[in-house]
Formats: structure tokens, C-alpha cells, sequence
């Protein structure tokens, strides 16, 4: 184990992937320069600049020509710089890469990582904070990975990287620099779909995912004090999401809450409420709960970016209600 | 590089098939045994040919909405082609793709593609991968004069004229976007002209000779293979049929324009130069030779006829890698 960021993480888990397939390669802008965050640091260096290829600002055509490269047996690695760009390529990634298995009858494979900076960070605005994991969920054909520790950015990345199917990779802008212990084996994965028990408890399930896990974790420590014990499920792959962790949850705390940082309307939170509403109705005592942010572009100033963000104390005060307390 | 009278036959027999086979299609359209939206790209044989007539099996491309030709000129199947139009079972995507998503990844057919501009960024990766793999192969985009105004267009020409990739865009000028006349939407008609932005050659030729397309493909691959990058080669050409053969589909392109283009046939155009070049070509040989395609497309009907329709429970497979 040692002790590395977030960002980090992600860089050794893309250079180890490098290193043990040489058909994987990465593209984006301003990758030799380490890439916007630095997660991409010394990898032109070590693998060149074809494999680290700098591209002009042309987001749809780097994502369709990952496509087209993934198609004829690559696996491309494509940064998107933050979520919001990647709207400029959604026909490449909704009508092509999602979609090309399937029309064409399962000859092609679309092996391809869409890595795509997401979230609140730094006051950053309307066109650079975005949640649209919802969005990608949506999609038949997309993987859609939302990572919230060091080691899980790691093993799921190289998961990611290794998969067969387009992974929408959404990593939280804020979690760069989140250090936490990662195992150093060069084979450490973490497989797509099962969630990860970020805490035990048996009076609510918190099902979240990205960084609002550790505002659930605090909320969760608050609350302990308060005599209500919180179970925090870190969703880590929202698609395919683990049901049966949910369902097993839910079934001992008999409550649910679904927090995100994404506008809450048609969030994802909707659909893993819906489902547990449909299949375990007749168990729940309390209302399922939803929080997201406002139906509202995010602001630049902080006091406004700052109500659109969920806290632990708010949290705490729905859980409150909830269970009664 | 000229064709040798061998290789000009066989173009010669690719552009009838492709013919006889879109209007077997259309008439199936017609009559309802195919009841997907179906382009025809009958008058338009000699651009399909004489491009893939100077690649290799390994060389890929991509095509558009209007893709039988490009599949025909690759090597595809009829039969299998003829099943996906028919929604069967053993159609080239299983019943999954229909007239706009053939491919045949085996011959370096990577698809067609239903979004006009789709295959631009695509193929480019193709020629990325082609680059990086440094084997030689070369990677083709057909795209219409419609495709040329979407911003895919630019981002690609870009990216593969800086990075050099083994590419060709072959523009196929039919001079109408769906029904739309590209005189009302292009700032200038030329497509070709739009290469010295890039700095690449731009190349236009005359779509509905085979020979003329074939000598500049020809230069552009061996330009595309010797690593100078891409060539943009604009045929001129026309297509005989609507944009689509919906029934009362709306076609506003004046009957003496069509008229005036169908006089100019490319395989019409051929056979004139295969009497011309060699003067032992004969009507009995072209007759002999269309009644071969025939049997060929009434082979392929035949098989999409005898081939099943795919499970309804099929409709779920092949979302997820397994």
C-alpha cells in the first residue's frame, strides 16, 4: 500500500496500462503538457507522442476517431478536460461509439475510455461544473464509472481500460488531490458494477457516489453522534449499478436516501429510487429521499456555487427526519 | 496508373451489380418486402469502384446513408447485404443494422453510417490506427457534398492533414443535401477548393468516369502510403434516384438536370471505352455479364427469403461486450 492523490492514481493506473498493452494510447488536448490536472504528467516522456497525442480543440472529431481507432483493434484513452466539453462530441459518443456493437450486429467492439473531468471545483461556472452522469446512464451501450477514492480511480480505470465496451470515466475535478492508500500490485483492479460499502449502519442506506461520498461520510460520522447510525454505499459504477448491494441494504435499514451532486430532477438518484421503490415497497418504514442540487446553471460566485452544494448537515437533518430521530 | 483491361472489367462488373441490386431493392421497397427506409446510389457506381478498385482487402473504409455501392465495391456479400435489408437473421448485422449500418469489419468494410458527416471523425481514427500501427493500410471516407458543410468535415481534414495521416476523403458532389440544393448551401460550390485551407492536394475528377476516379485514387493512396498524408478528391457525379425511395417522398431537382446527368451513365460510360480501347468488347459480352449479375441478385433475394427472422428476444443482444 502506499499513500498517493487521487490524480495520481489515475496516472499510474493509465501508465500501467501503457506499459502492459501497447495497442492502449491516449489523446486530447494539452496531453503533453501533463494534461490539465497533471494527470497525464510524464507519460510523453515515457511512450511518446503517438501514443500521448496532442490534439488541436476538436472534441468531436477526437472522439470520433477514437471510434474509428478503437473500431480497427486500438484502445484509446480520450480526455475530454472537463465534462462539459465532451458535449460537443455527444453524436460521436451517443450515435457511434454507444451504438456500434449493437447496428452492426456485434462485429465491432468499441474499446474506448471517455475520461471526463466532472463536478463543482474552484468557482468555476456554469460551462465547467457540470454532473451528467444521468445523461450517459441513459444510454444503451455506455459503461458509466464515477470513482470516489484513490484506489478505486486506479483499479477502476484500469478496468476501465481493459473493458471491451465505451466507458464514460467521470472523475470529480475536487478529488485531485484526495490522497488515500492504494495497493501497489500492477494488477490491481477493481471489476465494473459492484459497489463499495463505504460504512455500516442500520438505520438508513445512503446510496451516493463521486465526492459526494465524503459528504456522506461526514454526515454519516455526524449523525453517529446523534444516535443514528448511517450505511454509506458508494455507487463507484453507475452503470451497471450494483442492485443486489442496494436491495441487501435497504432490505436491513429498511430506508433509503439517494444523495448527488447533479441537478436532482431526472438524476440518477430517480432511477435507483424508482427501483428500489418497485421491488421493495412493502419494506421500507419511512419515504425514500432524493437530494441534488437545484434545477439551476452553477454559479461562479461562492456563496451562490455554495447553495447548490449539499452539506453534511443538511444531510444529517434529512436523515434526522427520516428515521424519525 | 491506367487499369488493365482485366481490372476494368471487373469495375465494370462491380458497377452493374451495384445497379441491379438497388433496383431490385428499390422494386422489394416498393412492393413491401423491405420495409426499411432504403438510398439508392444508382449513378453514382463509378465512384465507389474506381476508388476501391485501388485498395487493398486490409485498406478500410466508410460510408454513409447511401452505402451499397461502397460495400459492393469492397467485396461484400450480396447475400448477405440483400438478408439485412430484409431484417434477417443471416443479414450482415443480423437484422440489426438495415440499409444504413452494413459492415464487414473482415474486408475493411467498417460501416456505414446514418448521421450525414458521422464517418468523417471515424475513419480518421481508422487512419490514426492505420498510422500507428505503421503497416501501410490505408483508410477511405465517402461522404456527400452535404457531409462537407458539417463541422466533422473541417475538424478531421485538420487533424489528418497536420498529423499526415494515410487517409483520402473522397467527396461524392451529387450537388443536392437530401433536397436541398448545394448552390443555396455552399459558400463555394467547389468542395476540392476547400484542401489548400488544410494544405493537402484537392483533387476533383469526374465522378461518373471510373478510369479518371481510379488514376486519382490511385495517386492518392501511393501519396497516402509514402506517409504525405491525405488527399481530398471531389468527384462530380449525380444521383439518378430521390434521396430516399419513401413513396411520395418530395424530389424538386428539375427532370432536365436528371435527364441531363443519366445521359452521362457511368457504366454506359465505361463500356464506350472498353469498345473504344478494345475493340473486341461486344454487346453480347455486356449482355452476358448483366445476366450473371442478375442471377447473383436473384441468388442474394433467394437467400434473404430462406433466411429466418431474428428472434424478438435478439433485440437485446449485443448491447455489452460479453
Amino acid at each position: 500500500m502506499s499513500v498517493i492523490s487521487y490524480q495520481e492514481a489515475a496516472l499510474q493506473a493509465v501508465a500501467e496500462e501503457m506499459r502492459r498493452d501497447h495497442r492502449v494510447w491516449a489523446l486530447g488536448e494539452d496531453l503533453g503538457r501533463g494534461g490539465v490536472f497533471g494527470q497525464y504528467r510524464g507519460l510523453l516522456e515515457e511512450f511518446g507522442p503517438q501514443r500521448i497525442a496532442d490534439t488541436p480543440i476538436s472534441e468531436a472529431t477526437i472522439m470520433g476517431a477514437s471510434v474509428g481507432a478503437a473500431l480497427v483493434g486500438t484502445r484509446p484513452v480520450v480526455e475530454m478536460r472537463f465534462a462539459d466539453f465532451a458535449l460537443c462530441a455527444v453524436d460521436e459518443m451517443v450515435n457511434q461509439a454507444a451504438k456500434a456493437r449493437f447496428m452492426f450486429g456485434g462485429q465491432a467492439r468499441v474499446p474506448m475510455v471517455i475520461r471526463q473531468p466532472s463536478g463543482m471545483w474552484r468557482s468555476s461556472a456554469a460551462q465547467h461544473s457540470q454532473s451528467l452522469e444521468a445523461w450517459y446512464a441513459h444510454i444503451p451501450g455506455l459503461v458509466v464509472v464515477a470513482p470516489y477514492t484513490p484506489a478505486d480511480n486506479k483499479g477502476l480505470l484500469k478496468s476501465a481500460i481493459r473493458c471491451d465496451d465505451p466507458v464514460i470515466y467521470i472523475e470529480h475535478k475536487d478529488n485531485w488531490a484526495l490522497e488515500g492508500e492504494v495497493p501497489d500490485e500492477a494488477d490491481y483492479l477493481v471489476p465494473l458494477g459492484p459497489a463499495r460499502l463505504a460504512r455500516t449502519g442500520n438505520d438508513l442506506t445512503l446510496v451516493t457516489w463521486s465526492k459526494m461520498v465524503g459528504v456522506a461520510e461526514k454526515a454519516a460520522a455526524l449523525a453517529s453522534l446523534q444516535g443514528m447510525e448511517i450505511e454509506v454505499i458508494d455507487l463507484r459504477t453507475i452503470w451497471p449499478w450494483d442492485q443486489e448491494l442496494v436491495f441487501a441494504s435497504v432490505a436491513k435499514t429498511k430506508r433509503l436516501m439517494v444523495v448527488h451532486e447533479a441537478v436532482q430532477v431526472g438524476g440518477f438518484g430517480a432511477e435507483i429510487a424508482a427501483t428500489v421503490a418497485e421491488h421493495m415497497a412493502h419494506v421500507l418504514t419511512a419515504p425514500i429521499c432524493r437530494m441534488g442540487a437545484p434545477r439551476a446553471p452553477i454559479s461562479y460566485a461562492k456563496p451562490l456555487e455554495n447553495q447548490l452544494r449539499i452539506t453534511p448537515e443538511q444531510i444529517v437533518a434529512t436523515a434526522s427526519r427520516q428515521i424519525g430521530h | 496508373m491506367t487499369a488493365s483491361p482485366e481490372l476494368q472489367r471487373e469495375m465494370l462488373r462491380q458497377m452493374q451489380t451495384i445497379r441491379r441490386f438497388e433496383e431490385r431493392a428499390s422494386d422489394d421497397y416498393h412492393n413491401g418486402a423491405i420495409y426499411g427506409v432504403v438510398h439508392c446510389y444508382i449513378g453514382e457506381e463509378a465512384v465507389a469502384v474506381g476508388v476501391c478498385s485501388a485498395l487493398n482487402k486490409d485498406d478500410q473504409i466508410i460510408s454513409n446513408h447511401r452505402g451499397h455501392g461502397h460495400c459492393i465495391a469492397k467485396g461484400a456479400d450480396l447475400n448477405r447485404m440483400m438478408a439485412e435489408l430484409y431484417g434477417r437473421q443471416d443479414g450482415y448485422c443480423k437484422g440489426k443494422g438495415g440499409s444504413m449500418h452494413i459492415a464487414d469489419f473482415s474486408i475493411g468494410m467498417l460501416g456505414a453510417n446514418g448521421i450525414v458527416g458521422g464517418g468523417l471523425s471515424i475513419v480518421t481514427g481508422a487512419g490514426l490506427a492505420a498510422q500507428l500501427e505503421g503497416k501501410g493500410r490505408v483508410a477511405v471516407c465517402f461522404f456527400g457534398d452535404g457531409a462537407s458543410n458539417a463541422g466533422s468535415f473541417h475538424e478531421s481534414l485538420n487533424i489528418a492533414a497536420r498529423w499526415k495521416l494515410p487517409m483520402l476523403y473522397v467527396c461524392e458532389h451529387n450537388s443536392w443535401a437530401a433536397n436541398t440544393s448545394s448552390r443555396m448551401t455552399h459558400a463555394r460550390d467547389d468542395v476540392a477548393s476547400r484542401a489548400a485551407g488544410y494544405g493537402i492536394p484537392g483533387v476533383v475528377v469526374d465522378g461518373n468516369d471510373v478510369l479518371a476516379v481510379y488514376e486519382a485514387a490511385t495517386d492518392a493512396v501511393a501519396r497516402a502510403r509514402a506517409g504525405e498524408g491525405p488527399t481530398l478528391i471531389e468527384c462530380k457525379t449525380y444521383r439518378w434516384r430521390a434521396h430516399t425511395e419513401r413513396p411520395g417522398a418530395a424530389d424538386p431537382r428539375p427532370l432536365e438536370e436528371i435527364a441531363a446527368w443519366m445521359a452521362k451513365d457511368p457504366i454506359q460510360h465505361l463500356v464506350d471505352d472498353l469498345k473504344q480501347q478494345q475493340g473486341q468488347y461486344s454487346d453480347a459480352e455486356f449482355q452476358a455479364l448483366d445476366d450473371a449479375v442478375m442471377s447473383a441478385v436473384a441468388a442474394a433475394v433467394a437467400f434473404a427469403e430462406a433466411s429466418p427472422f431474428p428472434a424478438p428476444e435478439a433485440a437485446l443482444d449485443d448491447v455489452f461486450a460479453d
